[in-house]
């Protein structure tokens, strides 16, 4: 026992200040300024969302003009497959029910929704809305789906606050590696 | 039988055909196995053929499949849905051998595949560094480089099987989004190593340079252990479908986290819940939760051969050929059978058998030319054993969509048509 662990030991001081001698070092520094135009991601508590502010009544234009076509008439009954249902569902979690998984029903963190249409949407011009926009946007979904009211201003403060119905629904997968 | 003390190569090993893999084990075959094949009467004369007699065309400066492949081709809905949204799919039953050749590695992406010139991408890790660094793929390719054989298989992979009534699927429609590559690139620990993680730092949000900027959070944990980012697969550069310039590989975890077209990783304290953590790929349970962040493809197999589409020509020997892969390790063993899961014999596992990558394996029947279900078993080497349809309910629920990895069937009937059935 003594001498196998000795010789781990031995082998990964060895290997580990080998590798910090020889490893090259490629990268080129960045100052963190210099990537805020590509830094799009917003955590669940709000960290990156951008300044501006939206509500549900300027959104809806937006929605109408910009989402409409493939996600629906007030984001129900999608014309494009896997764009699915933005709205409705509610209760479909339920045992033994065919679940539909919308924003309302099944997405457990309002900033997802600023965070996914700002990177994605709409499909064919990607990135191309204002921050005023998204904001407006996503307040007009999170109303269609009951979640906040039509004149809620939504922005940086408000929008990690909303409380979506289910926050609670998710467990961790009991099998992951250690 | 009386007086054998073992097995003969050919001796029957399960009900309804199965004989014993040492067929493969020892390449004999005896002449009960063999005589069906015999029984096809004289061939033809030889003749000489035109392009025995005249030189054929010169060289080509990227070499193709035969004309006489052409249905060897991936497979994916037609539209409406706009273009590049979705999955194709790779044929699995025109396939042989672990490698999927990488012009039928499947794909899924969510804003079609971008172009992307090599010369102007660039891969930046920030957030919960010392030094945040910016690469460009001319500097990648100058580190040290490691190679390994591993799957990606689509977390929605096999998900028709959910469905309450088998569907008449064929095997690339049903598993399809299931491919291995020779994937070679650079140690991701080592670029963070170089960047130097802040001691808060427990996830990696990685994020794609397509127009959806496809993004996903990572163990901090995962990153360090064999996480590669990968310029080259089997032995050229990834295909832009696969990920070109670089793609992230995170060995034997669900397909969506191995992130394509890698422009961004940021380390954080916690993940970023982005939609493809949360509205998708969670799996919904039987009660109204659903797990997250399911990491894992788990074990695994299907057999590719017979499979619907590749009718049998009558009684006698087929080799049963099919993957088997886990995402926890190695294969250990599959068991196959050809009487719906009523009884088992072990199949000749192909080598190399490697962590996190498809293992072939083999079996021998004997078709008598009556009706059959052949499914085949998979264990890994942590012990764990694909479960029965059943058993795979029981625990989840057939509400979830994704990781869908219990044992599938194939009936065969009496004109040798295969076709996705339960039992
Ligand atoms: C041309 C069709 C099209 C347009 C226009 C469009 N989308 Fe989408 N949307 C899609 C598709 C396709 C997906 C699924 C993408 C994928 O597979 O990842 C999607 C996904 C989404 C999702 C995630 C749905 C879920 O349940 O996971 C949201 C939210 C969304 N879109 C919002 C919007 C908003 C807001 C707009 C307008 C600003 C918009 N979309 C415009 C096609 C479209």
């Amino acid at each position: 026992m003594f001498t196998s662990k000795s010789v781990a030991v031995c082998v990964s001081l060895t290997s580990g200040s080998a590798a910090l001698a020889q490893s090259p070092q490629f990268g080129q520094s960045i100052e963190p300024a210099d990537i805020a135009a590509w830094d799009i991601s917003i955590g669940p508590d709000g960290a990156g969302l951008p300044p501006g502010r939206g509500t549900a009544i300027e959104g809806e234009a937006i929605y109408v003009a910009k989402c409409q076509a493939c996600h629906g008439d007030r984001g129900i009954g999608p014309s494009v497959v896997l764009a699915g249902a933005l709205v409705g569902g509610m209760g479909t979690l339920a045992p033994d029910k065919t679940p539909i998984k919308t924003v309302g029903s099944y997405w457990p963190y309002a900033t997802t929704l600023f965070d996914y249409v700002r990177r994605a949407m709409p499909f064919q011009e990607s990135k191309s809305l204002t921050a005023d926009e998204v904001y407006a946007v996503t307040a007009y979904i999170l109303d269609l789906n009951g979640i906040v009211g039509s004149n809620d201003v939504i922005d940086a403060q408000s929008l990690p606050k909303v409380r979506m119905p289910n926050r609670d629904g998710f467990i961790p997968f009991p099998r992951n590696p250690k | 039988m009386v007086g054998k003390t073992h097995p003969e190569p050919g001796d029957p090993a399960a009900g309804n055909g199965i004989l014993s893999r040492r067929i493969f084990l020892e390449g004999a075959l005896v002449a009960g196995a063999t005589s069906a094949g015999l029984s096809r009467g004289s061939a033809e004369p030889l003749t000489v053929q035109p392009w025995m007699k005249v030189p054929g065309p010169g060289f080509g400066g990227y070499g193709q499949p035969s004309p006489f492949e052409s249905k060897v081709i991936k497979v994916f809905p037609p539209p409406p849905n706009p273009a590049g949204v979705g999955a194709s799919r790779t044929p699995l039953h025109m396939l042989e051998g672990m490698i999927t050749p990488s012009g039928l590695h499947f794909e899924r992406s969510h804003s079609g595949v971008p172009e992307i010139d090599p010369d102007q991408h660039r891969l930046v890790i920030h957030g919960l560094v010392k030094r945040p660094l910016v690469f460009t793929v001319e500097a990648l390719s100058r580190y040290p480089m490691q190679s390994r054989i591993a799957f990606i298989e689509c977390g929605g992979n096999s998900q028709a099987l959910n469905a309450p009534q088998a569907q008449p699927l064929n095997v690339a429609a049903i598993h399809g989004l299931l491919g291995c590559s020779e994937w070679t690139g650079v140690r991701l620990s080592t670029l963070l190593d170089e960047a130097g993680i802040e001691p808060q730092a427990r996830w990696v949000i990685a994020e794609g340079a397509d127009a959806a900027a496809m993004s996903r959070s990572i163990p901090l944990a995962k990153a360090m252990d064999d996480a590669l980012l990968c310029l080259y697969q089997n032995g050229e550069r990834v295909r832009p479908s696969n990920g070109y310039p670089v793609r992230l590989l995170l060995p034997g975890f669900e397909g969506n986290m191995n992130v394509k077209w890698l422009r961004r990783l940021k380390l954080t304290a916690d993940p970023a819940m982005t939609k493809d953590e949360t509205s998708k790929y969670t799996i919904l349970l039987k009660d109204e939760k659903a797990w997250q962040f399911v990491f894992p493809m788990e074990v695994k197999s299907v057999i590719t051969r017979p499979s619907p589409g590749l009718t049998l020509r009558g009684p006698g020997f087929y080799e049963i050929s099919g993957q088997a892969w886990s995402g926890n390790g190695s294969i250990r063993q599959v068991d196959v059978s050809a009487d719906g899961g009523r009884s088992w014999a072990p199949a000749a596992l192909q080598g190399p058998i490697l962590p996190k990558a498809p293992v072939r394996f083999r079996a021998a029947w004997q078709w008598n030319g009556g009706p059959a279900v052949l499914q085949s078993r998979a264990t890994d080497d942590t012990g764990m054993m694909q479960p029965t349809r059943a058993q795979f309910g029981d625990e989840r629920g057939l509400r979830g969509v994704y990781h869908y990895n219990a044992i599938a069937s194939w009936r065969i009937d009496e004109k040798g048509e295969a076709s996705n059935v339960y039992v």
